[in-house]
């Protein structure tokens, strides 16, 4: 995955990705013309299909509301990098097939405009602005196993053979 | 070694899994819940995988308690959905308009969650049954719809912090400022993925109520969930409520924390946390003067009866200031009509506050009472983030009741003390 970056601070919370006036609204691409909106008014219109989102620590405190990473994925962000997530969204990405990345360093560095390079199978971001390599732990065997069936419910019907 | 609570209740739920912190375990639960916001997507999603029977329609709540009664044809449509779904599965926890409370509020009073519980929940306030010795944590749409399916869920096994309250809680000072305490203590992500345990004589002496309000606002820590051991309050609650058998569990004297803290809390000021994070909390001293244009009285934090008592005893034969809009949501049926009997209820509308039927409302920034541009709350909800009730300008401070109380009489930032002193 090879993208451009878009940096934010620490502690970016769900009603800031998106606010809650959205959240009479289920329709992915409404919710998508609306990412990021409490923090960056700009984003959803300049962002472009295949950005990454760079944050640091906490990224998607807050509620539980699956309409945070709904609203990211359908904005055409193929990946968000962060030093640390806030548990709930952890899991609301990883169950929808967002595919997220711990790496502290990674994201700490990289800054709005740079070219990442993210290897999810290999554990290794490049930002190839700034001539940087990182790498990442592998996701546990469980998490895996839900990433690789495309979600939580494709996993749970195959474990349940349906 | 020993385990904590909250590992026991895990292992209890997890036959046969290793629990130790950091492993990934498939659960079994006792209850799930999901609202007018969360649960239409988990519902969509259910059925666009094929699912076709809930694994026990009396272990799911359907709650519409976000946007009701309804505020336009969108929300009364998520609620359409929960309607529709409840019903065609015969959902038995189910509750319309009228019947309706707070999610965190109303499950508790219904008796539907206790202690020894593995609770989850399409809501990042699903920590608040931990007051009941019950590990109960926030989960997202997709979780739930798995849920529905099968009972069961994904989680990380905590590690566990414990938290030791000692000497006497001061006047004006109860569960909300505990808990904004020690979010300012440690932080918005100090408990990331954590198990918080809560306990020491403070604690020990602190109602249910009190204790409700504490593990609710464990999330804004970053926490997965907050615990109390069950004790003697924990058992008064639930005698003739609990609609199961409740299994009281404690952890063990060489249970592992991964962080102990243990502050004596008898000089501790009334709380107040400063926009935009909860973890700026400091003492009401430091905000006093403030201005402010609404106080919100309400919420699964604050919401209670003992919450609205605090607040009607310093509203008593008072009457809010002119600048100030105040609004009072009990948050169950059942509270609102204590509240009535107790004559708390006119003395808000003598206070000219505007007394609402349950509802989250204006708490998320729903409805009945957005703020507008530039606009200040001072709320005993839980959250102040940037726009949470309103326009991206406004601004929300955080308090416990008695401190909203008391600022609503003024029209700015006061201790109680300086009208009840
Ligand atoms: S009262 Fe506020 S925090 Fe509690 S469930 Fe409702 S919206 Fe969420």
């Amino acid at each position: 995955m090879k993208g451009k970056c878009w940096k934010f601070g620490d502690d970016v919370n769900t009603d800031e990705i998106i606010p809650a006036r959205y959240l009479n609204v289920t329709d992915a691409a409404e919710l998508g013309a609306h990412c990021m909106e409490g923090v960056a008014p700009e984003f959803a219109a300049t962002a472009r299909a295949g950005d990454i989102i760079v944050a640091d620590k906490n990224f998607g405190c807050g509620s539980s509301r699956e309409h945070a990473p709904i609203a990211i994925k359908a904005a055409g962000i193929q990946c968000v990098v962060a030093k640390s997530f806030a548990r709930i969204f952890f899991r609301n990405a990883i169950n929808i097939g967002l595919p997220i990345v711990e790496c502290p360093e990674a994201a700490g560095d990289a800054a709005t405009g740079d070219l990442l390079e993210v290897a999810l199978a290999q554990g290794a971001i490049t930002n190839r602005t700034k001539g940087k390599r990182y790498s990442f732990p592998p996701f546990s065997s469980a998490l895996q196993a839900i990433i690789n069936a495309g979600g939580l419910l494709p996993y749970t019907r195959r474990r349940r053979g349906a | 070694m020993g385990a904590t609570i909250t590992e026991k209740i895990l292992a209890a739920h997890c036959e046969g899994q290793d629990v130790t912190p950091g492993a990934y375990v498939m659960a079994k639960v006792d209850f799930c819940l999901g609202n007018d916001i969360t649960a239409p997507i988990a519902i969509e999603q259910f059925e666009k995988s094929g699912f076709e029977e809930v694994f026990d329609r009396s272990r799911i709540a359907l709650v519409p308690d976000h946007f009701t009664p309804n505020k336009d044809i969108k929300t009364a449509t998520l609620c359409k959905q929960l309607r529709r779904f409840a019903r065609k599965h015969d959902i038995e926890h189910y509750w319309e308009v009228g019947r309706v409370g707070i999610e965190h509020a109303l499950l508790p009073e219904q008796g539907l969650v206790g202690p020894g519980d593995l609770v989850v929940g399409a809501d990042s306030h699903t920590c608040t049954y931990g007051a009941l010795g019950a590990v109960s944590t926030g989960v997202g749409s997709t979780d739930l719809a798995a849920c529905f399916a099968t009972g069961e869920v994904w989680l990380r096994s905590p590690e566990s912090m414990k938290f030791t309250f000692r000497g006497r809680l001061p006047r004006w000072v109860g569960g909300k400022d505990l808990i904004l305490y020690t979010i300012g203590r440690i932080g918005v992500d100090g408990a990331l993925y954590r198990a918080m345990e809560f306990c020491g004589p403070v604690i020990e002496t602190l109602s249910m109520d009190g204790r409700l309000t504490m593990c609710n606002m464990a999330i804004e820590a970053g926490g997965m969930s907050g615990i109390v051991p069950p004790d003697e309050v924990t058992r008064d609650y639930c005698e003739g409520r609990l609609k199961r058998e409740a299994r009281y569990l404690r952890s063990d004297e060489d249970a592992k924390y991964v962080e102990t803290y243990d502050w004596d809390v008898s000089e501790l000021s009334p709380q107040v946390a400063a926009p935009f994070l909860p973890s700026n909390a400091a003492p009401v001293e430091e905000f006093k003067g403030v201005e402010i244009d609404q106080v919100v009285i309400g919420s699964c934090t604050n919401g209670r009866i003992s919450d609205l008592r605090e607040a009607a005893r310093i509203l008593e034969g008072r009457t809010a200031a002119p600048s100030v809009r105040v609004i009072v949501l009990p948050a169950t049926r059942r509270i609102y009509r204590q509240a009535l009997d107790e004559g708390l209820i006119a003395t808000f509308i003598e206070a000219e506050a505007a007394v609402s039927t349950p509802t989250c409302g204006p708490c998320l920034g729903g409805h009945m009472g957005v703020l507008a541009a530039g606009e200040r709350a001072l709320t005993t909800t839980n959250r102040n983030f940037r726009g949470r009730m309103g326009h991206q300008t406004s601004e929300v401070y955080l308090c416990g009741p008695a401190v909203a109380a008391a600022s609503a009489v003024t029209g700015r930032i006061t201790h109680p003390d300086e009208l009840e002193g």
